[in-house]
């Protein structure tokens, strides 16, 4: 089917091949680290290779010595150049303690990583020669680098200005928790340890800024997810006036929250930009990017649950510790806290208790990665929902279907005080498990244990939910957050019929060209070929908020529906005065305006926007224009949910995890391309399998990141991935006219828990009860080893007691 | 990730490079595919003022049979050209086999068997068939060529015996006669990586019992271990000796502990995967 069958009313729901991907996929895309500026200086970063030390020195004489070097700073050289440290956008508490986080740290350093100094030269290779140039001396702090012992009294300070290590604690309380607790018949409680991540985009984080020219304004061209909120703060850091300073992210290949953020480097160019008057360039090698972008996860869960006696959940209560690393980024505090309303998932309960510890140590600092605060929230549940089931001797499946939300119960409001609008987890249950076989993997697996097989099997199940589409504004303010949550869009009608969609959602690779082709195409009567989205650049989108949290479809996907029904209603008007008919009588249909009983009395849109235009003849009450604006605020989060299954194979001899199969169905909401909803599921199930099995990022003792480059840090490729069966059940958001709930994050938040509980169901046997993550065969062989050394301690002590 | 400031210098014969080695001495670097070189060098690990690209030496490229019953392997040819050679498919199989499991098809594409042994790295699939094989190497340098037998070339982590004015110039196996088997275990993180432990085991069979058998180890020390415990244990005897010989796999290695496995856990997946390369072998 070519594009040109397609009715113009039809486009939603069904495959477009995606318009970005031609320039994607010939090498014809604007990559910051591109851009080549007449006169453009490189940048080098000088950073600490000591994860805590004081600063008594930083000399950066003998750089400026060095061949093609134009200028060296240290902080204290540029210290007068910020007129704040970076921003953390999210104090979740009012005594929220939060380490002054200038891009060029002057007396303390307290991460491997942290800016000591910057060497300018007009080469990058040159810039990167002089940084060995640059004498640094320190006086080494002892790190801090465990959570738990950072809260101990007389640990080691983080951050010697604090007196404390403890960045806040917040807690929320629903129902009455100890009566949960008290007299539950069985209480399921566990520890989980939801590692340390580091996001790996594909394009490293790249920076460029030039000096204003023909306009007051400066440049900034930076790889980011998030341009407005970028502009916002960086024309608070740096004191260069908002309306001075644009921000272009041009093509963006990947962030996952790595790239949602306002960084040392973006702050640097810009004031190096203004010292020397020239462009500056910054582009981050992999191993640099390890220790200067942001990572994610890194929680310590302790939860438990309380049944009754027949397996109806009476409340649970969440303790968390999370580490923010060295300092609070731009929303570390609230990701572990977003969890809060998360732990329930899509089971009824009476009472759950959310204490969090935000802990201070000297690591490079965490933030959002795709998920952030909902997969760690869903592989607790999820996890403990197989412990329990274990430990009260029922099919897992069984006892989530006790608790979990009937979908004529919906909507539903949850212990955590949400409403969850739509959902049928019994329909993507039923279509899962079918498409899994799981009855016949059962069988398989029994038949595995009974002969002994060294390569056992075990199957995983993850019933999950997610909040998307962040956020109706007032709850962010309820939760203290910065801004708000809305999003913005704008339509322009060209003379020719062709249309131009003006987003603030900032896609790096989602598609959103293409996707808001389909809703406009469809929304105006326009051919998808005619429309053209434009984004990420504050001078042509000039309000947004930018892209996270699958918040993209969800509110900016409605704000171009707004903003295209705007459109259409004004052009009705038109159309009506051009038809010499009420407006009433007029109807609009795939593109065209009839008046009702009139077969030939019609227009087209295109027509229209001509007329308009001209403006010859328009109704007295209107201004001679079709363009619209919409900003809208959601009412509510969406909630996607699903059904995971997995099926591991492991080899109990090497610990070796091999995914034999997987089975995602997902419910979104309405689907407006496919195609692109199963590339997001299936990038995050990678993402989500990667930090089951492979991915962890290590330090050692001393706060040194021991998995520096891609070497030591595993990431998958397709080789280690099995085959993804996906399909889908529809069950439209209510919340929002396209019936849409996001799909960036589900995959990843769903596919962790069932990797897991699928290796923990294999070994369950041998006394295995949880498998540290990521779920490496050295780790799986741990867990078989401690199990065995247990049971035969524990059979020695009944012999003894024998005996 | 950006490499310190080099000279460059292209040899277009072996003489050349031999010139190049004697006049720069332990500052130049000769670089091959620059598969190990490079990530080490934009690390600022090794920083030699000069490299001496072999690129262009075409007589280091290629396979020939050398009439004694062995097999010579120019030093820069590339692991795809020893996988895919005629020769080395008929004549010793079991290279080309392993040198398919080395890494992924661009590391295929660039990285040499010379290049691969002369860096004598303990996690390379390589040097543990040539110690299986009691292969040679042959090295030439200003005073003139010599053969050195693998158990004498590889020394210590990252190290060899060869000279700083010396470089490989040919790898020499033996070919295989007889009934033999062979199997390689790799045992990795990803797909796409270097070997926690690889273990190649090679058997000869003769009327149901195991004649002789091979053991190389990868990974297990920093040199390619021969696990002759295990390799006496069979000779001789069925294939049902295979388990209990397996068992003293781990013998007088000196496994390394990392980020992948401590040096217990290499040491029980030794013995796990020689059993495993040894059944293989043997079927
Ligand atoms: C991503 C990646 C994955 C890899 N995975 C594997 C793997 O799974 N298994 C594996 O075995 N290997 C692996 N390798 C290594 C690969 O096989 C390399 O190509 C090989 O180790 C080195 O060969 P080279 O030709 O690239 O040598 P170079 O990197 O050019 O040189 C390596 C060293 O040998 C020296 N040298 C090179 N040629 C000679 C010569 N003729 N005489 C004397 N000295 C010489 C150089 O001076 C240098 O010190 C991997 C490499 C990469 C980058």
């Amino acid at each position: 089917m070519t594009a040109v069958d397609t009715p113009p009313s039809a486009n939603v729901g069904t495959t477009k091949l995606r318009k970005e991907d031609a320039h994607l996929v010939t090498g014809r895309t604007q990559w910051t680290d591109n851009l080549q500026l007449t006169g453009m200086l490189h940048v080098a970063v000088v950073r600490s290779p000591m994860a805590h030390a004081r600063v008594t020195k930083v000399d950066v004489s003998g750089a400026l010595e060095q061949p093609g070097v134009v200028a060296a700073f240290s902080g204290a050289d540029l210290a007068d150049h910020w007129a704040g440290g970076l921003p953390c956008a999210w104090p979740v508490t009012e005594d929220m303690q939060s380490p002054t986080h200038l891009p060029i740290a002057t007396d303390e350093v307290r991460h491997v990583g942290d800016v000591v100094a910057v060497v300018v030269a007009n080469s990058r290779y040159g810039a990167a020669d002089a940084t060995e140039f640059v004498d640094v001396e320190y006086e080494p702090l002892p790190a801090v680098v465990d959570m738990e012992a950072a809260l101990a009294d007389g640990s080691p300070l983080a951050d010697t200005q604090l007196d404390t290590n403890r960045s806040f604690t917040w807690q929320k309380i629903d129902g009455d928790v100890d009566a949960a607790f008290d007299s539950a018949p069985h209480v399921v409680e566990r520890r989980f340890i939801n590692q340390r991540l580091i996001p790996t985009a594909i394009e490293p984080r790249a920076v460029v800024c030039a000096p204003p020219r023909e306009h007051r304004e400066y440049t900034m061209w930076s790889a980011t997810q998030v341009p407005h909120i970028l502009r916002l703060m960086l024309a608070l850091t740096c004191g260069v006036p908002e309306h001075e300073l644009r921000v272009i992210a041009p093509d963006v290949g990947g962030g996952f929250g790595s790239k949602l953020n306002v960084y040392a480097e973006e702050a640097i160019c810009l004031v190096l930009a203004k010292r020397l008057g020239k462009p500056i360039k910054w582009t981050e090698s992999r191993s640099e990017g390890y220790q200067a972008t942001i990572h994610g996860r890194d929680q310590i869960q302790d939860v438990s649950l309380a049944f009754n006696e027949d397996h109806t959940i009476r409340g649970m209560k969440v303790e968390l510790h999370a580490d923010m690393g060295a300092y609070l980024q731009l929303v570390t505090p609230g990701i572990p806290i977003l969890g809060a309303f998360m732990y329930n998932s899509i089971y009824k309960m009476d009472a759950l208790s959310f204490t969090c510890h935000g802990v201070l140590t000297n690591k490079t600092p965490t933030d959002a990665y795709r998920g952030a605060g909902r997969p760690e929230a869903t592989y607790a549940i999820e996890r403990l929902m197989d412990e329990a089931a274990n430990e009260l001797g029922v099919e897992p499946f069984e006892l989530r279907e006790r608790n979990w939300i009937k979908h004529e119960e919906f909507p539903y409001t949850t212990i955590a005080g949400i409403e969850y609008d739509s959902g049928n987890y019994e329909a993507a249950t039923a279509k899962a498990k079918e498409l899994f076989d799981y009855d016949g993997l059962r069988a398989e697996q029994q038949r595995r244990r009974d002969d002994g097989d060294p390569v056992q099997l075990g199957i995983g199940i993850s019933t999950f939910t997610e909040m998307c589409g962040l956020a109706p504004s007032r709850v962010l303010g309820s939760l203290s957050y910065g801004a708000g949550g809305w999003e913005h869009a704008s339509v322009r009608m060209l003379p020719s019929g062709k249309v131009e969609v003006i987003t603030g959602t900032s896609p790096h690779g989602q598609g959103h060209v293409t996707s808001w082709s389909q809703i406009a195409a469809d929304a105006l009567g326009i051919p998808f070929e005619d429309i053209e989205v434009r984004h990420g650049d504050t001078a042509v989108a000039h309000k947004g908020m930018d892209t996270y949290g699958s918040r993209s479809l969800v509110v900016g996907g409605y704000a171009v529906q707004v903003a295209c029904d705007k459109v259409v209603a004004k052009a009705k008007r038109v159309a009506a005065h051009l038809l010499e008919a009420a407006e009433d009588d007029v109807e609009f249909d795939a593109g065209t305006f009839q008046v009702k009983g009139s077969p030939d009395a019609n227009t087209t849109m295109q027509d229209v926007a001509l007329a308009i235009f001209a403006a010859h003849d328009y109704p007295e009450d209107m201004e001679p224009s079709l363009d619209s604006d919409a900003t809208v605020d959601p009412e509510n989060f969406s909630y996607p949910h699903g059904t995971h299954l997995c099926a591991t194979e492991v080899d109990t001899e090497t610990g070796a995890v091999t995914i034999r199969s997987y089975v995602a169905v997902d419910d979104v909401g309405t689907v407006i391309n496919p195609q692109i909803v199963e590339g997001q599921v299936h990038g995050g199930l990678a993402q989500g399998i990667a930090q089951a099995l492979f991915e962890e990022a290590v330090y050692d003792a001393e706060g040194q990141l021991k998995t520096g480059s891609l070497l030591d840090y595993y990431v998958p490729g397709a080789p280690d991935l099995p085959h993804f069966t996906t399909d889908r059940t529809e069950t439209p958001a209510t919340t929002n006219p396209l019936g849409v709930k996001g799909v960036g994050e589900a995959g990843t938040i769903a596919s962790t828990p069932a990797v897991i509980n699928a290796v923990v169901d294999a070994l369950r046997p041998m006394g295995v009860n949880d498998v540290l993550m990521p779920a490496s065969p050295q780790n799986v062989w741990n867990a078989i080893q401690a199990a065995s050394s247990a049971s035969t301690t524990a059979a020695s002590a009944a012999d003894g007691g024998a005996a | 990730m950006i490499p310190a400031t080099f000279d460059y210098v292209r040899a277009g014969s072996v003489d050349e490079a031999v010139d190049a080695l004697k006049q720069h001495g332990d500052e130049a670097k000769l670089l091959a595919g620059g598969h190990s070189l490079l990530p080490l060098m934009k690390l600022r690990f090794a920083a030699p003022e000069v490299l001496i690209d072999l690129g262009r030496v075409e007589q280091l490229r290629g396979v020939c049979d050398l009439g004694d019953g062995r097999l010579a392997i120019g030093s820069m040819t590339r692991h795809i050209d020893v996988m895919d050679d005629p020769l080395v498919r008929e004549h010793c199989g079991v290279l080309a086999d392993v040198t398919a499991k080395v890494g992924d098809p661009q590391v295929r594409h660039r990285g040499t068997i010379g290049g691969a042994l002369a860096h004598g790295d303990a996690a390379s699939d390589l040097p543990a068939v040539l110690a299986a094989l009691e292969g040679t190497l042959v090295a030439q340098g200003p005073n003139g060529t010599r053969e050195i037998a693998a158990s004498d070339f590889f020394v210590d982590y990252l190290t060899t015996s060869l000279e700083d004015d010396e470089l490989v110039t040919e790898v020499r196996v033996p070919k295989i006669v007889g009934p033999w088997g062979w199997h390689y275990e790799k045992f990795t993180r990803v797909a796409q990586a270097w070997a926690i432990v690889g273990v190649l085991a090679m058997v000869k069979r003769s009327n149901g019992s195991i004649e002789e058998a091979r053991v190389g180890l990868t990974n297990m020390a920093t040199v390619p271990v021969r696990a002759s415990g295990v390799e006496q244990a069979l000779a001789g005897h069925s294939p049902d000796a295979i388990a209990d010989a397996a068992a003293n796999a781990a013998d007088g290695t000196n496994p390394s502990s990392d980020l992948s496995a401590s040096a217990e856990y290499r040491e029980h997946l030794a013995r796990v995967l020689t059993r495993r390369a040894l059944e293989a072998a043997a079927r």
